[in-house]
């Protein structure tokens, strides 16, 4: 039998194929769970889980919330106002004011790239990378590859494209590593100014027109456009950044007659997608939300259910 | 009392040649320069012997950018630690950049560092003033007067001077006093959020990049600045083969600008920050491996004068942190001259050669003493075993600050011994066994 052999997930980079697989059949497993009228399995009943959020995350800190709370386990959520990391408090005092807790797994999400590297050093307890600066959101991706093996039965041979500000996403970071890893192709497509310096190293390639880009695609995803970016030097409106880079129904004419649309979220309707496009018929937007809890779980599982 | 130093390979920068001599040293000047044998020492113990046979003997190595972050942060660096730290890598001198807190943009500033220096009494120090007040980048401070208090040398290093118009009247300036410009090259208005170099790595990493052009632009500036003026601008840490390429081409038009590199652009590249390595962390950051190799040749064909360390001691506080948040720069002073060895044995460039970015060459540059072994001199001498093999290990760092990047990396060649007005500030327990 095969086994999960890491205490933490910090990036898609130290999975092999083999350990992806069994993350995405595990998650297969408690999406059941999920349907059932008592969403609640006694797996990681007394373990402790701390999520820390250093950045506002509904979603993402929800989402490993339920996870958390559908496997029994006792959870703690810190964020950034709540923490004395504002009033100056250092990454390594955190860190070990929170091993002082005994957890058994730390979810962490953090503006700095590295930050899970660093605490994950300096930690008894295993650490979650929920997102680290412009780095990895590795069960972003793990959740992504899920949303797409259910519904096209395969990831290898596939053809994707990743529309937006690559450059600043972590969630592109994590899908192009995952979806190459798992044997996918993958282009990436914005403005130039949001394309990140010898991208092409990740094994991807670059089409910067999403006309062009998205023709014969089976997957589009839409990254969220960070409406803090708007400083005027990465691209001049979100008027104009939606004429050219937006998904609309115009635009979507030219792919294939099967693919599916997928967002990270939280969309900024009328910006990088449009509503028609985001709620049409070929959006899986929905089904990565609740695909994400079960991947949660199935990574809590695998990481600390197994003693 | 006389000390003999006897049996070593005498290394004249130069000249670029090596010979055996005898060095005979009284009241700290090179009394005698001998053949092998010819001395007969007296009876009656006034002579101390050191024996140097087997080894190389030198002139003082001179590292004409260092950062001892006194006064304001002593508990990264203070001039008698940071002394002490020169001394065991060779260094009989160092220039130290005016970033402290307050910056050297005063004859009293000057005067305190000099005044520390002197009661530290290790190595000697050279104080290089602020360009401008409060390395504001705003208006010049007073040349003339931090000459006349003892600085050799002006520049903003740390934070550079932006404005073209002040740079250019800060070069016209200088050459009233004959004081050396020294240039830090940031565009920083390009790279305000970089914190590694800008290329596969740092997409990798998911970290803001400085690209190459972010140093270049301001060395093509400084190196027009030059040519406007006709007085020398000196570029530091040059880390990029663009870089290179400017300074070969505007020393091939008769453009006076010398250039400096560190040990750890020609050592390293960027792939060192893999894991967020904050010690990997400095400015320049880290290059590519073209970028090393264009650093190479530029040392090999002169077009790069000068290795010094930029040594720039930072505490856990400033390093243990997020690698964004972390302070850029690492210590130098006991990795250069085995680093710079390393070249040696690469072939890059002979043994009188590296010595002579050393040595001779940042003398010239500064316009100040040293580089030399000549009789009537004053003896600042470094002993060197090119074959010693060790581990760089945390003990063996005389600096407060262990920000190095080369912890536990194998080393080959070390000072067994540094000379300062003929008096031993440092000895190895490495040396000779028996002398
Ligand atoms: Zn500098
Ligand atoms: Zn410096």
């Amino acid at each position: 039998m095969y086994t999960f052999n890491h205490k933490n997930l910090l990036g898609i980079d130290q999975l092999s194929v083999g350990d992806i697989n069994m993350i995405l059949d595990t998650a297969d497993a408690f999406l059941e769970i999920s349907s059932r009228d008592i969403k609640k399995a006694p797996t990681l009943r007394g373990k402790s889980i701390v999520n820390f959020f250093y950045e506002p995350s509904a979603r993402t800190k929800a989402s490993f919330e339920m996870a958390a709370k559908r496997l029994s386990a006792d959870t703690l959520s810190l964020s950034a106002n709540e923490s004395s990391m504002v009033k100056g408090e250092t990454l390594i005092d955190t860190a070990q004011n929170l091993q002082a807790m005994n957890p058994d797994i730390i979810v962490l999400r953090h503006p700095s790239s590295g930050a899970p590297h660093f605490l994950a050093k300096h930690l008894e307890a295993g650490v979650i990378n929920a997102g680290d600066g412009m780095h990895e959101h590795p069960s972003q991706a793990l959740l992504d590859l899920f949303t797409i093996r259910k519904k096209k039965g395969r990831i290898k041979g596939l053809r994707v494209v990743i529309i937006g500000d690559i450059a600043h996403s972590r969630v592109a970071g994590s899908d192009i590593r995952a979806l190459k890893k798992m044997g996918a192709e993958v282009t990436v497509s914005g403005p130039p100014t949001m394309i990140p310096t010898d991208v092409e190293s990740l094994g991807t390639q670059v089409v910067s027109d999403p006309t062009r880009a998205l023709k014969g695609k089976d997957v589009i995803m839409m990254l969220r456009i960070q409406l803090e970016r708007q400083s005027g030097i990465l691209f001049p409106s979100l008027r104009e950044y939606s004429n050219f880079f937006g998904l609309n129904k115009e635009l979507l004419k030219g792919a294939k007659k099967d693919v599916i649309i997928m967002h990270p979220g939280p969309i900024n309707r009328g910006v990088e997608i449009t509503w028609d496009v985001a709620d049409g018929p070929f959006s899986v937007i929905l089904d990565q939300v609740s695909n994400g809890v079960a991947i949660r779980m199935a990574l809590l599982y695998l990481l600390i259910g197994g003693e | 009392m006389i000390t003999w130093i006897k049996g070593g390979d005498i290394i004249d920068p130069r000249l670029g040649t090596q010979k055996k001599l005898d060095i005979l040293i009284s009241k700290g000047r090179i009394e005698k320069l001998l053949t092998p044998g010819s001395f007969q020492p007296p009876g009656g113990g006034e002579v101390k012997t050191v024996d140097a046979s087997g080894m190389f003997v030198t002139p003082g190595l001179i590292d004409m950018h260092v950062h001892f972050r006194e006064p304001g942060e002593e508990y990264k660096e203070t001039i008698a630690s940071g002394s002490t730290a020169a001394a065991a890598g060779g260094f009989t001198a160092v220039a130290c950049m005016p970033n402290t807190n307050p910056v050297n943009d005063s004859r009293s500033v000057t005067e305190f560092v000099l005044e520390r220096a002197r009661k530290a009494n290790v190595v000697r120090l050279y104080p290089v003033a602020a360009i401008s007040k409060g390395q504001k980048g705003e208006s010049l401070t007073e040349f003339g007067d931090l000459k006349r208090a003892g600085a050799v040398a002006v520049s903003d290093d740390g934070r550079p001077v932006t404005s073209s118009e002040l740079m250019r009247r800060a070069i016209e300036y200088a050459r009233f006093f004959q004081l050396p410009v020294i240039s830090h090259c940031q565009d920083l208005s390009l790279s305000s959020e970089g914190v590694m170099h800008e290329g596969s790595i740092s997409t990798r990493l998911g970290l803001s990049g400085i690209p190459a052009a972010t140093e270049e632009i301001m060395v093509v500036r400084d190196i027009l600045l030059a040519k406007l003026t006709g007085y020398p601008v000196h570029i530091a840490h040059v880390s990029t083969e663009g870089s290179v390429a400017f300074i070969r081409r505007a020393k091939g038009e008769g453009i006076p600008v010398t250039a400096e590199t560190a040990p750890h652009y020609f050592s390293l590249d960027h792939t060192a920050v893999i894991g967020y390595d904050t010690n990997a962390k400095m400015y320049p950051p880290l290059r590519e491996s073209k970028d090393v190799d264009a650093i190479k040749r530029g040392l090999s064909e002169g077009v790069i004068d000068v290795i010094a360390t930029d040594h720039a001691p930072h505490s856990p506080l400033e390093k243990d942190v997020e690698f964004d948040k972390a302070s850029f720069g690492i210590i130098g002073l006991q990795t250069a001259l085995p680093l710079t060895l390393d070249l040696v044995r690469e072939g890059v460039m002979d043994l009188p050669g590296a010595i002579a970015k050393l040595s001779c060459n940042p003398a010239a540059i500064l316009n100040t003493k040293g580089g030399v072994i000549e009789e009537g001199k004053e003896a600042d001498l470094t002993i060197i075993d090119l074959n010693k093999e060790y581990v760089f290990t945390e003990e063996r760092i005389k600096s407060k600050s262990h920000n190095s990047p080369f912890i536990g990396v194998k080393m080959k060649g070390i000072a067994v011994l540094t000379m300062v007005k003929g008096r031993i500030v440092w000895e190895s327990n490495e040396l000779n066994p028996g002398s």
